[in-house]
């Protein structure tokens, strides 16, 4: 077949009848009724319920369990502890956009030598009913020696300070160090001279900046279903962003050979980076494989607090030099970034993304990579970003504020375009931050007067976005309807805009496209639908195989016909002559081409395996503005604009969809969220009632903008779009308010008592 | 656990008083259950008081009001009679949670459950409502302020049952408000919370004047101290700096993950302030 990818193809080369069109979502009707089946909804005859232990200290030693009381309880089936799952050794494996280590993994998910978190989990029970697992869980005795803890990320790197893992020694540092520390490492990106850079800047600001490790906030729990047979073989049920990871990571903590596990994912209900890891799916198997029957976990509120993935704190000093007349000529920034309990924070793309919008020069950013004892971190939309460009952007702010320039102005003066090197690596392709920053100055919003106690503000963000490993089936069926099967869970509207493309492509009506994702024994190996990847990646991969059942029928009608296959051209949706020179023929379509499939050499697919490369960067700008009540500390959010390039918009709603729910998680990461830890090291707000996320009636409606400048390397430009989103809109939040109440903060969250106390520092 | 959900009021005190270990009232159940799935409650026995009628009363007698212990926020929200007289108690309880939680949530539930930052308590407190509490031994009325003595304790016994509320009938010239500070704008628990209820005379000058105080104490509290500082005055700004120092100083807030102890001592005085306007504007008509 031709591998080859029509590529800069755009809507102006010809008419595009689903792409770019809000079709209707093919999951929505189940989705409203409450048919829709997600993780907690999996049950099977003779299912027993897993509870998990989980310690009550943030750091401690465990010197025993005895587990003999609770075995003995009527109704438990089954304990597991530590001696259930055998030590791994330390390798280094993908997990989205995170490296996972496996000796790290199966001491998370459950402790070994110690406990290292609030929540950890310690023991597990299978009882035949929630009430007597929880009681089981009672009777389960655990010695504990409690030892010092630390949650900040600076204190953690102070010497001296309470050491999670005596073996950790900081990497990236010359000489490596003999003495153990919480540091796991140390990264620098380098670009020209910092110092000539300085030295020719007018103006220089250097600041330093807080953030709170904050959650996903998704409202799914984790739940999953386990279910092993004697013969070896399991399956599982899950909530999750990546079945294949889940079976890759499971097999290999249950001890098992991937084959022999079957992973189904369900509806998710959320997951933003957090579902991209394991928790209680190898617990789970560990359970069914002692009992051969199927386990059903389910996490609480609590737990998804508690001994999830969330983000990382940060703490982050920017220094920029500008010249006079706003053009940009030094950047530096070191940022620390709490990894939780095992090595492993996003500081990394943290670092890159940092300065990256910008067409600077003279670049140095340090990363430290630091332990403490708090869960440990997953991804979360463009993990790491938002949390250096929050920074960043704040400080870039203040600049342009500083020497009377437009903040958008100075953007536009400074920013990344086609050809400039980013100080991480590569230079961008084409990019459209311009062309956002040109959109936003063309809003209407812009323009609004604001009123007492208001402010406006701005902020940019830049994300890489991935390809990856991607297989698709696509199955003609003998009625002339389709089956597109992808392995990618629908995190964002994906079914839609998969059926969208491949509609376009086969020239047929999407509607005759019915999507399924399917379960690990189904397809080849799929990455996560993570890094914004899904739309672009398993987007490819299914116009491949859409090309590739066209092919194929084009083959058939050829040899029906008795022609040449390149006389046989597809055109709506059937086959027919290339041109008069090929004969006279009346065109096939696609159904009377499935009907004869069995006489013309039997069943019709197209099938795509591929390793998508070439995803387009994504920029993003966010305007908001604010009210504050300078009595109570408490901001009000009265208008938000999201302008953001998706290079094309395959499906409109649920690209609007992505940029709303992005805004929104800023706007709550912003102003609200926050884990607040007691002196004890016990996180103190496990629940929605104290862990602040965005209501409804919180929030004004939030505009969008989609900018398409078109990544020339996927046949309609697409870009992703999922985690860009996140990222500018801390700073336009602090810039807002910054902008309302005169004063600069430099903390998130930037919740009342906060915002207060700011008030009344500046007015003494 | 034995559940019971009796008919009658009798019925149910029976059922108390015969409870062998821990029994406990589940009226709406919105803060109850929380505790049960929370694991922090594990009686032995409920009794669901809802389905007694006399619990569910409103009537009125010569302007005094009597509300029924188990009327909703849904119920007493659509009362025109109550919130015309009440409007503070009436936007108090129908803060409470969202609209589900307003068909389940009752007045006499959010009282026993005597959590610091309720956010009736304040008003009731403000209203000077009295409580009818019925036991083994009789009847008894009881201040709302005294009914919570600390965090989710009560100066009830395990068998007593509060029947319903009292409201004094009084002047046309008087009006009550609550109003909370809360970090979001719904489903969020009370930072600081003020219920203030007064009268005034011809002239606008306050003559009577009662002040609840929620969320920055162990308990609800009513503050005088802060009600003499309104009592003939017109609420000039004068009169207001003087609200706000009187509540802050009532303050004995806590540190914890709701707020600070200077924020609360402050949002308090604020709160106030914007309490008293209301109260007042709605008194002068
Ligand atoms: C989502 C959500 C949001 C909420 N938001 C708020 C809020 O904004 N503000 C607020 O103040 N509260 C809020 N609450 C708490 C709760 O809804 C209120 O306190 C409510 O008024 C409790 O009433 P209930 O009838 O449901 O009480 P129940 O749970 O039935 O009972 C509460 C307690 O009072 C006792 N009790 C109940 N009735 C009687 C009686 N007649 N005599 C003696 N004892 C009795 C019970 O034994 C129990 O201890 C919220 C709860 C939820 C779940």
């Amino acid at each position: 077949m031709d591998n080859s990818m029509d590529v800069g193809y755009s809507a102006d080369d010809k008419e595009l009848k689903f792409v770019g069109k809000r079709t209707n979502r093919p999951d929505g009707v189940d989705k409203v009724t409450g048919r829709a089946r997600f993780g907690a909804d999996a049950r099977l005859p003779g299912m027993l319920y897993g509870k998990i232990l989980r310690s009550p200290h943030a750091h401690a030693r465990i010197i025993s369990i005895d587990t003999s009381k609770a075995e003995a309880l009527s109704g438990v089936k089954a304990v597991v502890t530590r001696d259930d799952f055998e030590d791994r050794d330390s390798e280094f494996v993908p997990a989205g956009e995170m490296m996972v280590n496996y000796r790290d993994m199966v001491r998370n998910i459950m402790a070994r030598e110690k406990v290292l978190y609030d929540g950890h989990a310690v023991a597990a029970v299978a009882a035949t009913s929630v009430t007597i697992a929880k009681q089981a869980l009672k009777l389960i005795d655990v010695q504990y020696e409690v030892l010092p803890h630390v949650i900040d990320v600076v204190e953690a790197m102070a010497p001296g300070a309470p050491l999670l893992h005596d073996d950790l020694f900081t990497d990236g540092v010359e000489p490596k160090p003999t003495k153990p520390s919480n540091v796991a490492k140390r990264l620098e990106f380098n670009m020209g001279d910092i110092a000539s850079g300085f030295a020719e800047a007018d103006e220089i600001l250097e600041k330093t900046f807080d953030t709170k490790p904050v959650h996903q906030g998704y409202i799914e729990p984790h739940s999953c279903l386990a279910s092993f047979s004697e013969n070896g073989s399991a399956e599982l049920w899950c909530s999750t962003q990546g079945q294949y990871l889940v079976r890759a990571h499971c097999s290999k903590l249950v001890g098992m050979e991937i084959s022999k596990l079957r992973v189904t994912p369900s509806e998710i209900g959320g997951g933003f980076g957090g579902k991209t890891v394991v928790f209680i799916e190898p617990i789970a198997l560990a359970l069914s494989k002692k009992t051969y029957r199927p386990i059903k976990i389910t996490m609480t509120r609590d737990e998804v607090f508690r001994s999830s993935g969330p983000t990382s704190g940060g703490n982050v000093r920017v220094k920029v030099g500008i010249t006079k007349d706003g053009k940009i000529m030094a950047c530096e920034a070191e940022l620390k970034y709490q990894a939780g309990a095992f090595q492993g924070s996003s500081v990394q793309p943290g670092c890159m993304c940092a300065f990256a919008p910008y067409d600077v020069a003279n670049v140095n950013v340090i990363g430290w990579d630091v332990l403490s004892n708090r869960p440990k971190v997953a991804a979360y939309r463009a993990p790491g970003a938002p949390i250096s460009e929050y920074a960043v952007e704040c400080v870039i702010d203040e600049l342009a504020e500083r020497i009377g320039m437009d903040p958008v102005d100075f953007r536009l003066k400074n920013a990344a375009k086609e050809g400039t090197q980013t100080a991480y690596g590569p230079k961008f392709g084409p990019v459209g931050f311009v062309e956002v920053l040109e959109a936003t100055k063309a809003l209407d919003h812009y323009k609004i007067p604001l009123g007492p106690n208001q402010g406006r503000g701005i902020g940019s963000g830049f994300w890489f976005n991935i390809g990856g490993e991607t297989c698709v089936n696509l199955n003609v069926n003998e009625d002339g309807t389709l089956t597109l099967i992808t392995g990618s869970p629908d995190i964002g509207g994906s079914r839609a805009s998969m059926c969208n493309m491949a509609a376009e492509e086969l020239g047929i009506d999407v509607g005759l496209i019915n999507p399924i994702i399917a379960d690990t024994s189904v397809l080849g190996f799929n990455f996560l639908s993570a890094g914004s990847r899904t739309t672009f990646a398993c987007g490819l991969a299914t116009i491949e195989a859409a090309r590739n059942a066209i092919e194929n029928m084009r083959k058939r009608v050829a040899q029906l016909w008795d022609i040449p296959l390149d006389a046989v051209v597809w055109e709506d949706g059937a086959a027919r002559p290339a041109s008069s020179n090929a004969g006279e023929f009346e065109p096939m379509t696609l159904p009377e081409i499935a009907k004869i499939a069995p006489k013309t050499g039997g069943p019709i697919a197209g099938h795509a395996e591929i390793n998508a490369q070439g995803a387009g960067p994504g920029f993003g700008t966010h305007m908001v503005d604010v009210e504050v009540d300078k009595e109570t500390g408490h901001v009000k959010v009265l208008r938000y604009t999201v302008i953001q390039d998706a290079g094309k918009a395959i499906h409109p709603s649920f690209v609007e969809g992505q940029y709303q729910g992005g805004a929104v998680q800023c706007i709550g990461w912003a102003l609200n969220e926050e884990y607040v830890y007691g002196e004890d090291g016990r996180l103190q707000n496990s629940g929605f009632l104290d862990y602040r996320i965005p209501l409804a009636s919180d929030l004004p409606m939030i505009d969008t903008k989609i900018v398409e400048v078109p990544n020339p390397n996927h046949p309609y430009g697409v870009r992703g779009v999922g985690e860009t989103p996140i990222i500018p809109g801390l700073a336009a939040m602090s810039n807002a308010i910054s902008n309302a109440l005169g004063l600069r903060m430099s903390e998130l969250p930037m919740s009342p008592p906060k915002v207060l106390k700011a008030i009344k520092e500046a007015s003494v | 656990m034995q559940y019971e959900a009796p008919q009658t009021l009798d019925a149910a005190l029976s059922l108390l008083a015969g409870a062998t270990g821990q029994a406990r009232i589940l009226a709406g159940g919105t803060d109850i259950m929380v505790q049960l799935h929370m694991d922090t409650t594990d009686p032995d026995m409920l009794v669901d008081i809802k389905n007694i009628s006399e619990l569910r009363a409103i009537t009125e007698t010569d302007g005094a009001f009597t509300i029924g212990a188990v009327t909703t926020g849904a119920e007493l929200g659509e009362n025109e009679a109550v919130k015309k007289m009440w409007p503070g108690v009436v936007e108090g309880l129908e803060l409470i949670g969202s609209t589900q939680v307003q068909g389940r949530a009752t007045i006499g539930g959010n009282l026993c459950n005597a959590s610091p930052a309720a956010d009736v308590i304040p008003a009731l407190i403000a209203a000077n409502a009295i409580t009818n509490v019925v036991g083994p031994n009789g009847s008894r009325e009881v201040a709302a302020e005294d009914i919570p003595v600390g965090p989710g304790k009560t100066s009830l016994a395990q068998d007593e049952i509060v029947v319903s509320i009292s409201f004094p009938a009084r002047g046309a010239r008087a009006g009550d408000a609550y109003l909370r500070f809360i970090p979001r704008t719904e489903m969020d628990i009370a930072v600081v919370g003020v219920g203030i209820s007064l009268e005034v005379d011809e002239a606008g000058v306050c003559t009577q004047a009662r002040v609840g105080l929620g969320a920055v104490a162990e308990k609800a509290l009513l503050v005088p101290e802060a009600a003499a500082t309104l009592i003939g005055t017109s609420l000039d700004d004068a009169a207001m700096e003087k609200l706000a120092a009187a509540i802050s100083a009532a303050c004995r807030p806590i540190n914890d993950r709701r707020g600070t102890i200077e924020f609360r001592t402050d949002v308090a005085g604020v709160m106030a302030r914007r309490t008293a306007k209301i109260a007042y504007d709605r008194a002068v008509g």
